[in-house]
Formats: structure tokens, sequence, C-alpha cells
């Protein structure tokens, strides 16, 4: 009982020390809740059914990504409290030799966590509760669906799989405090007060040596990243700039602290002016024994600004995209099968899709207008690798992973300019030996570039066709939410002949305006063709309604774990700033008291402790930023096919989530540090 | 003479009512301007007591003191902290260098958080780095001095300023007696060459002797005052043992 009083005490008396832990801790629960409760949040909004997978699907990733986000949680948890546990080494001395065992010891740690741990999961719970109903709002905003009603709810599952997840960490938690306090002795214990550190000045040859190579080698990094990201033509190649990276902002941060001390050293008007010399001092003093941490921090930073930002703007991107990637209501693709057995089949290969259609009792004339019937021919011997001319070998050096054995879709130019014109894309013109290439996939155009440049022939049915364009030219038939056109050959009408169709299709709009109507008739085209798949058609159907349901459902799906990880990141590195920052606060009770013993302005003393903490704050931050920069550069290339247009608008939002979150913890880590100097009076 | 530093009166009660201990019990004395006092008591005498309140460390419960006839019990905040950094020096018995600064930083910045012009600071350094003896350690840290050297960069840090009045707890408190009797032969230069008024507080009979008068203290009252006059240090060295076999036994560590 005695020990049950003590580490309540305890907790008590060292509150204002734990506030950084306690928030952090209640966070990590509030928003481990709310990204686990996401699916009972959308009972109550109104969905398709699809969507509805959908959202299952994200919830089933959600929570896989959890498992991660409590291995990060947990590992944060395990550090902090390491971290406040030496603070309290002298404490420990005492109750050692007092007489108390080592083990009454890790019992007052092991109540002391359970109570913390209780207190931190009743507080998290319920701030996750709360915060769980204006998710729903964000829900149904993302999966642009309708809020049908507003009721309170409360997530069952999700409150026991914090509670469940959170208990494992404390647990470990325990384990490792007892584990640590039965390693330590006592003379350690007691003496354990901070030893002066020897303050070497690095030399500032060697240092600006170390820069300028780090400098460089980040630089080179940044370069294969975006502008030489042609030389990274294989998948484990990114790993290359990333090694770099990290290697090089490691070295940044050991060479940078001791140049930029020398810089303000011989800067006299600033470095004696107040408590300049004094704050510049404990920075660099301190950045000797933290640039380890420090890098860690900016990488995760740097993920984090990467993944919020990036995440934000797919769902925006997607949407917009939408309206010019898929002009037309619908898309039927029939398969013309070869070599099937099927009698059903084999009929149903003879006649178009509208034919199919009607023959499945399908009123084409009443419910489309618009109604575009269009082939595609697969030519034998017209592979990628065939239209790569001259410029075969140099092509397949420079992309090994391609399929160059894969045939290439053709076209008659009669069919695509039909389809061109309904679009409202560009409509050509060819001569009886030319052809050319559409596309909007951006990598691979600029590989059929490459090739196009030698004006490479292509060989089909016997005749030989020459590019009428040195590149690709703007277009694409399928109707989708990105652009993955990879590549169309637009061949004169007479290349290919009907024996060569691969494909039938049907583009058309729906001739009513009404979209609960358009659904009906969007559910009965997905019924007939799913029924008759297979059994007596190969013929597939996509929507605009149902590419807007996938695409925003894909949107959102990032955009949840986007935000899941990013917060999760942001909140560890700001923590483990805030932790050492005010384990050093305490350090430095000592320094402040001298200065305040010798004079020293209270003003200038918070003004001095404001600087040094938001330094610490932003110096990896910054180049955390730096590094975003380019890692959004990559990210873009990456992402293209779900287009890029709407960045700004989600690095605003990435801003906003940093200044709050890192903000908040700058703001604890000063108020709190200023409290153990103020004390210390 | 001028009067630097007036005590009137002063009591400074520790405890509740229940259980009052009374730190300080009604002192006074005046320091005049370029003396060199040493306060000498037992532990738990009230010396340190004494000297917080005269550093405004600490508040007195009741009496006044006088710094260049400015009742110092009477400033708060801020204007404290002036009144600190710009009539103190403090020399301190474990020395209170920040060890991340150079000697040559610790010195100036006394200088800088009174924002001295940055054109003086580098002759007045050198100068008092001179005459303190400190010259080719000026760009040592602290753990690369010794116990003497950092307390005579302490003691460099608290005249710069040219203070009124230099408080020395215990400077060679923490000293082997070579570093303490080289440090006390700087402060004797200091209060004759230089003029400072230096207040110091030791149990050591040693170095009290190196001060022109011992004011003593025994469970917060003064007990007795001798001066030196124009004795020698060993005359004087002796009449302050006098006193302290007088105060009896709790001072037998003053030997």
């Amino acid at each position: 009982m005695m020990l049950c009083k003590l580490s309540l005490k305890n907790i008590k008396k060292s509150f204002k020390d734990y506030a950084i832990y306690f928030f952090t801790l209640i966070l990590g629960v509030a928003i481990f809740y709310v990204f686990n409760s996401i699916e009972s949040q959308t009972v109550m909004i109104n969905v398709t059914k699809s969507t509805k997978e959908l959202i299952l699907l994200m919830t089933n990733i959600l929570s896989g990504v959890s498992v991660f986000v409590s291995f990060i949680l947990g590992f944060l948890i395990i550090y902090a409290s390491r971290f406040l546990i030496k603070r309290r080494n002298k404490e420990f001395g005492i109750y050692l030799i007092l007489g108390m065992s080592k083990r009454n010891i890790s019992m007052i740690l092991f109540l002391e966590t359970l109570f913390i741990g209780i207190i931190s999961l009743i507080v998290g719970l319920g701030i996750g509760i709360i915060l769980s109903q204006f998710m729903s709002i964000l829900v149904a905003n993302m999966f642009e669906a309708d809020l049908t009603k507003f009721t309170f709810i409360l997530s069952k599952s999700a409150i026991i799989k914090t509670l469940v997840y959170f208990g494992i960490m404390y647990l470990l938690v325990m384990i490792f405090n007892t584990i640590n306090v039965s390693k330590c002795k006592l003379i350690d214990l007691l003496h354990s007060k901070r030893k002066s550190e020897k303050i070497k000045l690095k030399n500032p040859i060697l240092c600006t040596i170390i820069f300028i190579i780090s400098a460089t080698i980040l630089g080179y990094a940044y370069y294969l990243v975006t502008g030489g990201i042609d030389k990274l033509d294989s998948a484990d190649k990114i790993f290359i700039p990333i090694i770099m990276g990290i290697i090089s902002t490691f070295f940044i941060f050991f060479s940078l602290s001791g140049l930029l001390l020398r810089i303000f050293m011989n800067m006299k008007k600033i470095y004696y002016k107040g408590l300049n010399s004094f704050t510049l001092r404990q920075f660099s003093s301190k950045i000797n024994t933290t640039v380890f941490s420090m890098t860690i921090i900016c990488l995760m930073l740097f993920i984090t600004i990467c993944v919020l930002s990036s995440a934000l703007s797919i769902k925006n991107s997607m949407t917009a995209n939408i309206e010019n990637l898929a002009p037309v209501d619908l898309q039927f693709t029939k398969m013309i099968s070869l070599d099937t057995d099927n009698e059903n089949i084999i009929k149903d290969n003879k006649i178009s899709v509208k034919e199919t259609l009607l023959k499945n009792n399908f009123n084409v004339e009443k419910n489309l207008k618009d109604i575009i019937e269009f082939n595609i021919y697969k030519a034998d011997g017209v592979t990628l690798a065939s239209t790569f001319g001259g410029n075969l070998d140099k092509l397949l050096s420079q992309y090994k992973y391609l399929n160059y054995d894969k045939l290439e879709t053709l076209v008659r130019l009669s069919d695509y300019n039909k389809i061109a014109k309904l679009y409202g894309n560009r409509e050509y013109t060819l001569k009886g030996n030319e052809y050319l290439i559409i596309a909007d996939f951006e990598s691979m155009i600029e590989i059929r570039n490459e090739a196009l440049k030698y004006n490479p022939y292509i060989k089909i049915n016997n005749k030989n066709y020459y590019p009428k364009y040195k590149k690709c030219m703007p277009g694409f038939i399928d109707i989708s939410s990105n652009h993955i056109n990879d590549g169309i050959i637009i061949v004169p009408d007479d290349t290919v002949e009907a024996s060569q169709i691969e494909y039938k299709g049907l583009i058309a709009n729906y001739k009513t305006n009404n979209k609960e109507e358009k659904n009906k008739i969007n559910i009965e085209l997905n019924n007939i063709t799913e029924k008759i798949w297979d059994d007596t058609s190969l013929t597939t159907f996509n929507s605009k309604i149902s590419i807007a349901e996938s695409s925003i459902g894909l949107g959102a799906m990032v955009t949840f774990i986007g935000l899941y990880l990013g917060i999760i990141f942001l909140i560890s590195s700001a923590a483990i700033l805030a932790l050492k920052e005010l384990s050093e606060s305490s350090d430095n009770k000592e320094r402040f008291i001298m200065l305040r013993r010798i004079g020293t302005d209270e003003k200038m003393l918070n003004k001095a402790l404001f600087r040094q903490i938001a330094i610490f704050f932003l110096f990896p931050l910054l180049i955390a930023i730096i590094h975003s920069i380019f890692g959004m550069l990559f990210a873009n290339y990456i992402l293209e096919t779900f287009g890029n247009e709407q960045l700004l608008p989600s690095i605003i939002m990435t801003g906003i989530f940093i200044v709050i979150i890192y903000g908040g913890y700058f703001l604890i880590t000063y108020f709190c540090s200023k409290n153990i100097i103020k004390r210390a009076h | 003479m001028e009067n630097i530093l007036k005590i009137d009166k002063i009591e400074k009660y520790y405890g509740s009512r229940s259980s009052l201990t009374k730190a300080i019990d009604n002192i006074s004395f005046d320091v005049e301007k370029g003396e060199f006092v040493a306060i000498m008591g037992a532990s738990g005498s009230g010396k340190t007591t004494l000297l917080n309140c005269i550093s405004t460390i600490d508040k007195v419960t009741s009496g006044h003191i006088y710094v260049s006839d400015k009742d110092i019990t009477k400033l708060k905040g801020n204007s404290l902290n002036k009144f600190r950094r710009e009539s103190l020096g403090f020399i301190f018995q474990d020395f209170n260098l920040l060890d991340t600064l150079t000697a040559y930083e610790n010195i100036a910045l006394s200088l800088t958080i009174q924002n001295t012009d940055i054109k003086l600071l580098d002759e007045k350094i050198k100068k008092v780095a001179k005459e303190l003896d400190i010259v080719n350690i000026l760009n040592k840290y602290p753990y690369q001095m010794s116990g003497g050297q950092k307390q005579r960069v302490a003691s460099a840090r608290a005249i710069i300023t040219e203070p009124k009045l230099v408080l020395a707890d215990e400077p060679t408190g923490a000293l082997d007696s070579k570093s303490s009797k080289m440090l006390l032969e700087k402060f004797n230069y200091l209060n004759k060459e230089l003029k400072a008024t230096i207040l110091m507080v030791t149990h050591d009979a040693f170095t009290a002797s190196y001060s022109s008068r011992v004011i003593f203290i025994k469970d917060g009252k003064i007990f007795n005052e001798i001066n030196k006059g124009n004795k020698t240090r060993k005359e004087f060295f002796d009449n302050i043992i006098d006193v302290v076999t007088l105060l009896g036994g709790d001072m037998n560590d003053a030997l």
C-alpha cells in the first residue's frame, strides 16, 4: 500500500515534468482510436454498395497500418519512459539507501506506469471519441456521400483494440523498466549527476570539408530523384539516393553545428550581444551529442511532409481528373476470343456490342445516345519492340523492365477520329504509309519519344509504315480516372483486316440527365454484363459512375492512411525533440541559476531559452523542408498517373498540420522549460 | 569615508511561528569604500544567509540594507536584477562558471548582459585578465582549468563591471592552500590597487587574515569584530585565532 501511495504521489509531484509524456500518450491513444473507429463512423453515411466495399477495404488496410503505428508508438513510449526514469536516478538511489529492495522500486515503477496508463487511456479515449464524431463528417465528405443523420457513435471494437494495443505497449514499458532497474548500481544512481561534457570545437577546416562533401552528395541525391531520374531504371535503385540522403543528412548536421558556431563567433557584434554567446554555445554543445537524433527527427519530418501532402493531393487530383479522362458516361469492351469451345461465345464474337446488349433485353436506343462502335486490332509481329526500330538495343538496355513482346494496340484512323470528336480531343489525318501513336502516360511517352526520334518504321501485314510525328500525340480511348494510355497506334483504315480484331468497343452517353435514372441504368448494365460474362459473351462494362466511385474511394483511402501515418510520425518526432529539450532544460537549470545570480534580466533569460528551443525545433524542420521539396518532386513523378494539379492546397494543409502539432509541442516544451528554470529561483 | 554598504538592524527568520529559527538576529554594520571585510562564523551561524540577503538572492524579514544609500530591500523584479548586475560582483565557492563557454566568454557575459559596447569588450577583458594573471587561459574551457584558475576567472567576471561591492562566498572553499594564497593575494591587489570594495564570507582563519577587518558571527548575532590596523598579516592571523578559540568548540574546523 505504501508503494502505491508513493507512486501516486510521484505522479502528482512530477506532473509538470511528465506533461509532454502525458500529452503524447493521450494524443497517441486518441488518434489510434479515431482511425480504428472509422468503420463504425461510416454506418451513418449513405453510400453505394461498391463504396461500402471500398470502406471495408480501407478499414482493413488501416488496421494493418495500426500494427505498424503501434510499433512506432511503442518505441516512442519506451524511449520516453526511459528518458524520464533516467532523470530520477537520484530518487531511486535514495530509496535503495533507505533499504528498499530493487523489487520494490520495480513495483513503484510498475504502479506508476499502470496509473499513467489508465489515466492516459481514459482521457485519450474520451478525446478520441469526441474527435471521431468529427471524423464521420470528414469521412462523408471524402466519399462524397450525404450524412443522412448525425448520431453519436461509440465503436466498441475500436475501444477494445485501443485498450489491447496500448495495454501491450505499457506492459512492454513495465518489463523494460524492471530490466533497467535491476541492472543499475547504487553508486551510479547516486552520482548520476550530469557530468560536465568535454566540449571540443571541431576543426573548422575538417567541418567545412565534411560539409562540402555531404552537401555535394545530397545535391547529387537530389539530382538523382529529379533531373537525373532516368538513371533510376529499376525499382531497387531508388535506395541509392535514399541512403545517400540519410548519410549526408547526418554529416550535414555533424559539420554544420561546428561551422555555424565558428561563423557566428567571428561575427563579434552578434556573438557578444546579450546572451547570444550563451545560446549559441548551448546549441552547439548539445548538437554535438544529438546529431544522431536530429538526423532521425529530420528524416521523420521529411516523411511526414511528403506523405501528408502527397496523400492529400492524390484525392484532390483524382476527383479533378475524372471530368477530363472520362468524357463519356460508359464504355463496353468485348473480347473477341479466338480459342474457345464455348459455342455461345463464338456466336457472340460475330456480333457487335450493341447487338449483344439488345440480345440481353437492353433497349439501347431508348437509354443511350452518342453511340460509337469501334474495333481494336492486334497484328502478329507488331510488338512494342518492333516500334523501336534502330533504337531497340539502346532502349532495351536502358529500360529492362518493359514487356517488349506485348502486341501493340492498333486502331483505325476513322474509328479513332469518331471517338476523339465525341471526347472533344484532337482529330488526326494520315497518309497511306503513315502511323501515329497516341499516349498520355508520361513515363511511357518518354520512352516512345526516344524511339520516335529515329523515325522507325513498323511492318504491319507486310507493309512498312512511317511515323507522321516524331513524338507521341495526346489522346486516349478508354475512360478512366488516371492517365493510363501507354500507347495506341493509329493506322490508316486499310492497314488492318477484320480478322485481326481483338476487341470490339462501344462508347455512349446516357439519354437521361437525371442522376437517379443514370444510376438505375448503370446498375442494370452492370448486372447484365456480370450475368453474361464467360457464359455467352466476354463483354466488360465501365462507367463514369463507377470510375468516380472507385477513384473517390481510392483517393479517400490514400488520404486516410496518409493522415494517420503522417500525424503519428509528426507526433513521434516532435515528442522526441520535446523530451530531449526538456531533459536538457533540467540540466540547464544550474546554468540559468548562474546567469540569474550575476544579474541577468528575467526577460533576457526567457528570450535565450525561447531561442534555444526554437533553434532546436527549426533546424531539423528546415532541412526536412529542403528534403521535402525534392521528395515531392519525385513523388510527383511517380504519382503522375494520379495527376498532380492540386499540390498547393495540400501543401498548405500539411503546413497547418505541422504548425498545430509541431508548434504545439514547441510551445509546451518552452513553457515547461520555463517552469523548470523558474522553479529553480 | 563614504559608506558603500550599510546594514541596519536586519533580521531573517525561517520556519513557522511554532518553530522559529532566527538565522539573522538583529545585525547592523557598515562597510566603507575600499574596505576588505571578512565575515567569519561556523556553519549554521547565519553568515551565508547574511550574504544572500546583501546579494538580494534572499529577502530580509525586517531591517534595511543600503548600498550607496539605496535601500535594496525595497527593490523588486527587474530592478533587482539591474541592481545586481550593475552594483554587485559575485564570487562563489563553486566558481559558477558556465561550462559551455570559454574563460573569455564567461567574463564577457557579465558585460554583454549589461549591453556594453562591443568595441570596449576586448580591451576591458584583456586588462582584467592581465591583472588576475589569466591571459593565457582565456581561450580554455572551465574543465581545462585548475580550481585556482577557475576562481580567478570568476573574480575577473565579478570585477570587470566595476561593481560598487564584490561579494565573495567562501572563495577559497574549493581550493588547495597554494591556490588559495594566490587568489587572496589577487584579492588584496584588487582591493589596494583597483580600490575594489570586497565583502567575503569564510570560515577559514587564514583566508580571513588577508582582509582589513573581520566580523565574527555566532547564532545570527555579531559576536566580535577586529581590525587589522597596522598589524602584519601574521599578527592579525593570531588575533583571529584568539577570537576563534573564544568562539568555542564549533569553530574548531576554522583552523
